[in-house]
């Protein structure tokens, strides 16, 4: 199995699913994703990511849209398919 | 789990319910139908305004059940309760100051786990609560099951499932509610928890304030605040403590600065353990209506073209359907009232019928015509909000909008303000964080009008006779493009370039909901005749007075005279008196310019009309340097009454209409210098 390295959300890929790793922001950053759902360990599925613009994600069942400056201040884990 | 801590009050009789005004608090985070929910328990027994000496709107309406007459107030939809916004902070002050008798918490069926945030966070302020769990419909076509009664079990919470949408569940609501206000002795919630860690420096913090924290906030609650790093309620202790009460406390939270992450963590783990036994998910993979809708509505490429492509359909709606009734209300109502009024005051002094017929008719009451275009626009406005796809909306502008400094949400009102300015104004509010309110509020003049567009329509043909089209929509880009080079300056001179987050959530399509979208709209147009009746109205009056004093005719007024001084900045530009007067009067309403231009140029012998007299009269450069000069001119009077009303400060509305006046004028002395600076080199060549 490849090792599992944490990368931001900026460059997850399109349909893939990872694990939050990290919210790497001032606290104002933070408390606002914590409570669209944004935890370290919470499940993120990236619904569209085009490398340039703001990504769409799903995060405990709801849609959220990320602009690319928050992107960078997210780190996630791939969720590999054997798991 | 720790038991409930917080309720301390007694049990209340059913008697007592008659003395005294019964006040249930809504709830909610966004997207949950949570003002569906409001409209259907108070209809049209409601209020709107605003919070006190905030930009926030405030509901509040009466539900009379069994004679008994229960005050509802919408607070503002939010994620959570910390102190990040205004929104959040107008809620929990008024559950802990105001104390009302029950909090009824809205909750989206279909994202239960995120609502159920919110709930953790309300527990803790000690007011009984009933779930409303509403749009049952909608999760249930997510292949979401939700067993209310094991949920109610394992919350210890009244949960009334509810699709509020097809006004199912709120009679049950409300009937739970009744219960609870009658009966607090069964009403025993189970407490949130967050990680043992985290509760040990509560416990920790909470020893340190015992007995220290001011009325009436609660102990338990100020003690995790703490520890989250809340701004408001750190300042209000930190200021109600002595300095060595406070520095044991400041040590414990250096040491933590970053639990907020691990409670909101903490949190989440109690909710899933609140939810596991009551909640059937989906299988994993199951392709949604919305996500094959998005799949267009959001693509970068096909999304612009889908937003393109409904605005354009709105322009036409709008002014295929009620340009037509605006026309004739202005050609009909308001100048046959006008000379209805002349007529019947005939008898009294001129001034009066004067005052009534081009004052305020022909001010307030042109402004009033516009009505119908916006009802139109509010009406599919809102029906795009209600199915969901303003976000979308929003999602595709944001890469637009981001040089700006502002991002996807902005471009919402903006939009608006092709209709008219004043809306959309209102609209920057849904913008979180005064900084990009403010600068949209900044921006938002530029985004040419209805009226606007009105005069370009009308005074291209008469000067540019070859290609009226190509003029108009150079001027239209000229002007978002100087919105554009606005925005950047304003955000780097003002804001310091300061990042805005853009986080959104972008709700499940569905099906509109007729009420709601009325009482939108209804709300709406409300509030555009409210500025219309009140401000608006004083600036009409105002406007006359400078245009008829001393009178007899518009030449020897105040008005006029002003043209008359600004001429020597007019010749700059290219502009006589007369042009120099419409600008002025385009202040009032932008569509005056017309009509002033059509009085000034009308020269009495009867051989030209108004317009063959500006075609002879104003050269093209002159008419040019013109139409650019009030396509950036200041805002209208109502634009700016509702600047005032949204922004609460002179000095912004100053630095808006001075930038804009800066603007304008050098784009007009730009223009006719430029051109005179051609031809003299022309001419210098060719001699």
């Amino acid at each position: 199995m490849a090792k599992n390295y944490p990368q931001v959300l900026a460059e997850a890929l399109q349909g893939q699913r990872y694990l939050i790793h990290q919210l790497r922001g001032g606290k104002d950053f933070v408390s606002r994703m914590t409570a669209l759902g944004f935890t370290e360990g919470a499940e993120i599925m990236v619904i569209q990511n085009y490398g340039s613009g703001p990504l769409l994600t799903l995060v405990r069942g709801v849609r959220v849209a990320l602009g690319r400056g928050e992107a960078l201040k997210v780190m996630v884990l791939k969720i590999n398919h054997e798991q | 789990m720790s038991s409930s801590p917080a309720i301390t009050r007694p049990p209340e009789q059913f008697e007592d319910l008659l003395d005294k005004r019964i006040t249930v608090a809504l709830a909610g985070q966004p997207n949950v139908g949570k003002s569906t929910v409001f409209n259907l328990l108070t209809g049209l027994n409601q209020h709107v305004g605003n919070w006190p000496g905030k930009t926030v709107e405030f509901k509040v309406g009466i539900y009379l059940h069994h004679g008994i007459a229960i005050e509802i107030v919408d607070l503002p939809g939010t994620y959570s309760l910390s102190a990040n916004s205004l929104e959040e902070r107008i809620a929990r002050d008024f559950i802990i100051k105001e104390q009302p008798d029950v909090v009824v918490v809205v909750l989206n069926a279909s994202a239960l786990e995120r609502n159920l945030y919110l709930v953790t966070e309300l527990l803790w302020l000690g007011v009984p609560m009933v779930l409303g769990l509403n749009m049952v419909d909608v999760a249930k076509q997510q292949g979401i099951q939700i067993e209310s009664h094991v949920l109610e079990a394992a919350l210890g919470l009244p949960v009334v499932p509810m699709m509020a949408s097809k006004n199912q569940g709120v009679r049950e609501l409300m009937a739970s509610v009744e219960n609870l206000i009658c009966d607090l002795s069964n009403y025993k919630p189970n407490m949130p928890t967050i990680r043992e860690e985290q509760q040990a420096v509560v416990n920790e913090l909470k020893q340190l304030i015992t007995g220290l924290v001011p009325e009436p906030y609660l102990e338990d609650w100020v003690a995790l605040k703490l520890l989250e790093g809340d701004e408001e309620i750190t300042r209000i202790m930190q200021e109600h403590l002595a300095d060595e009460q406070w520095t044991p406390i400041d040590h414990i939270l250096s040491q933590n600065e970053d639990a907020v992450l691990a409670i909101a963590s903490g949190r989440y783990a109690w909710i899933g353990r609140m939810m596991r036994a009551a909640v059937i998910n989906p299988p994993r993979g199951q392709i949604s209506l919305t996500d094959r809708l998005d799949r267009i509505a959001t693509h970068p490429f096909l999304g612009l073209l889908l937003l393109i492509g409904i605005f354009g359909l709105i322009f036409w709606i709008t002014f295929s359907l009620a340009s037509p009734v605006q026309t004739w209300l202005d050609n009909v109502v308001i100048n046959r009232s006008a000379e209805w009024i002349r007529q019947t005051l005939q008898g009294s002094p001129t001034w009066l019928s004067g005052l009534l017929a081009d004052g305020v008719i022909a001010g307030a009451g042109t402004v009033l015509t516009l009505l119908p275009i916006l009802v139109v626009f509010f009406t599919a406005l809102s029906l795009l909000e209600d199915i969901g796809y303003m976000s979308r909306a929003a999602y595709v502008m944001d890469r637009f909008m981001h040089p700006m400094g502002l991002h996807g949400k902005s471009c919402l009102p903006l939009l608006i303000g092709f209709g008219c300015n004043v809306p959309s104004i209102m609209g920057a509010r849904i913008i979180e964080g005064e900084r990009g309110r403010i600068l949209t509020i900044l921006v938002a003049p530029l985004v040419p009008c209805a009226a606007r567009l009105a005069i370009l329509a009308f005074l291209t043909p008469l000067f540019f006779p070859g290609n009226p089209i190509f003029v108009s929509w150079v001027l239209v880009a000229l002007n978002l493009i100087v919105l554009v080079i606005v925005g950047l300056v304003a955000n780097h001179l003002f804001f310091h370039s300061e990042h805005m987050a853009f986080i959104m959530e972008l709700p499940l399509y569905h099906l509109p909901n007729i009420r709601t979208i009325a009482m939108d709209v209804w709300q709406r147009c409300l509030a555009f005749l409210h500025n219309a009746g009140t401000l608006i109205l004083l600036v009409s009056i105002a406007v006359w007075i400078l245009a008829s004093i001393p009178g007899p005719s518009i030449e020897d007024s105040i008005l006029a005279g002003l043209g008359h001084q600004l001429e020597p900045l007019g010749r700059l530009m290219g502009l006589d008196w007369r042009m120099m007067v419409a600008l002025l009067t385009s202040f009032l309403a932008k569509e005056n310019t017309i009509a002033t231009l059509g009085i000034l140029f009308h020269n009495g012998n009867g051989m030209m009309t108004s317009t063959q007299s500006m075609i002879s009269q104003i050269p093209p450069i002159s008419a040019l340097s013109f139409l650019v000069v009030q396509m950036l001119f200041v805002p209208c009077a109502a634009t700016v009454a509702v600047m005032y009303q949204e922004l609460k400060s002179w000095c912004w509305i100053f630095v808006s209409i001075g930038l804009l006046l800066v603007i304008s004028f050098g784009f007009g002395i730009a223009i006719y210098q430029g051109s005179l600076l051609f031809n003299f080199i022309i001419h210098t060549l060719t001699a």
